[in-house]
């Protein structure tokens, strides 16, 4: 077992056919001149930029700009846009949580993610447990995530199976009044994008 | 492309099973809810799987009632939405 440590899955392990098939793919592209190994190295740098500091901004921004909140929610792509962010061709859609209202996202198809404000989306939401039990009994699981939706808040699943992606807009914590969009950037984390979370308290940062 | 249903209205999902990828998931067909809104024409999927970039089709995001779609329910009031194009819908 020792040549299997889970943190250094590249130490003395043979390939898996999947790495196989990429190395393959990856020699193809450059052999046939269709992808020189720096564009790729580039688009993978492009890639990993993206994260959910993104989110943040965009979620701080609408907390702060009551005009820009309205824009968010009629077109989150082209709020976005406005923004400078790079949200290519999918529609992004803003789902605001409320004290009446808490939204959380799930793709049940396959993982369907608005990675151009969040990046590469974590291990579980990519699981067949998240995937199919976030349909099925939303508040059980956003309880083992340590989240207890009261009974009188509606909670709405959102199970992006086609061409939208989503962004939850969490509620702003209290005791934030006077706080500045950099500021509040800070309590705004992944999770809380997902809907499988809240903001931070402004006691955590 | 005009849209044929209009948000507010009731829809069912076709209990419908054919082969090849679709984009409508097991648990929603056959089950009713209402348009949330209308977000646009796009391929179909079930033809853009073959390359095939020649069938747009109104896409709706469609909720549904928890209870409506789930024996037992956690609360019935809760609800989820699903997107789904037109060719998979009904009117009620």
């Amino acid at each position: 077992m020792s040549d299997r440590h889970p943190h250094h899955p590249e130490h003395h392990r043979p390939s898996t056919y999947h790495e196989k098939l990429t190395a393959a793919v990856l020699e193809l592209l450059a052999e046939k001149n269709i992808l020189s190994p720096a564009q790729i190295t580039e688009s993978i740098a492009v890639m990993d930029a993206r994260g959910p500091h993104l989110g943040a901004k965009v979620v701080a921004r609408a907390w702060t700009d009551a005009a820009f909140k309205q824009r968010l929610l009629a077109d989150g792509s082209a709020a976005c846009r406005e923004m400078g962010i790079d949200v290519g061709t999918l529609k992004l859609v803003v789902v605001e949580n409320t004290e009446q209202v808490h939204n959380v996202i799930v793709c049940t198809l396959c993982s369907c993610y608005p990675k151009m404000l969040l990046g590469i989306p974590p291990a579980w939401y990519k699981s067949k447990a998240y995937r199919s039990r976030t349909a099925r009994e939303p508040r059980k699981v956003l309880a083992e995530f340590g989240l207890d939706v009261p009974g009188d808040v509606t909670v709405r699943v959102h199970d992006s199976t086609a061409d939208m992606r989503y962004l939850v807009l969490p509620l702003r914590p209290r005791g934030t009044d006077g706080w500045t969009a950099a500021q509040l950037e800070q309590l705004v984390t992944r999770d809380a994008m997902i809907g499988v979370a809240r903001a931070k308290e402004p006691a955590a940062v | 492309m005009n849209a044929r249903f209009k948000p507010g209205q009731r829809v069912r999902v076709r209990e419908w099973y054919p082969p090849g990828h679709v984009r409508t998931p097991y648990y929603i067909r056959g089950k009713s809810g209402e348009i949330e809104r209308v977000c646009g024409v796009f391929d179909n999927p079930e033809r853009l799987a073959y390359a095939k970039a020649d069938d747009p089709k109104t896409l709706y995001r469609v909720r549904f009632r928890q209870s409506d779609v789930w024996e037992r329910a956690e609360r019935p009031n809760d609800t989820i939405d699903v997107e789904i194009y037109e060719h998979w819908l009904e009117g009620t």
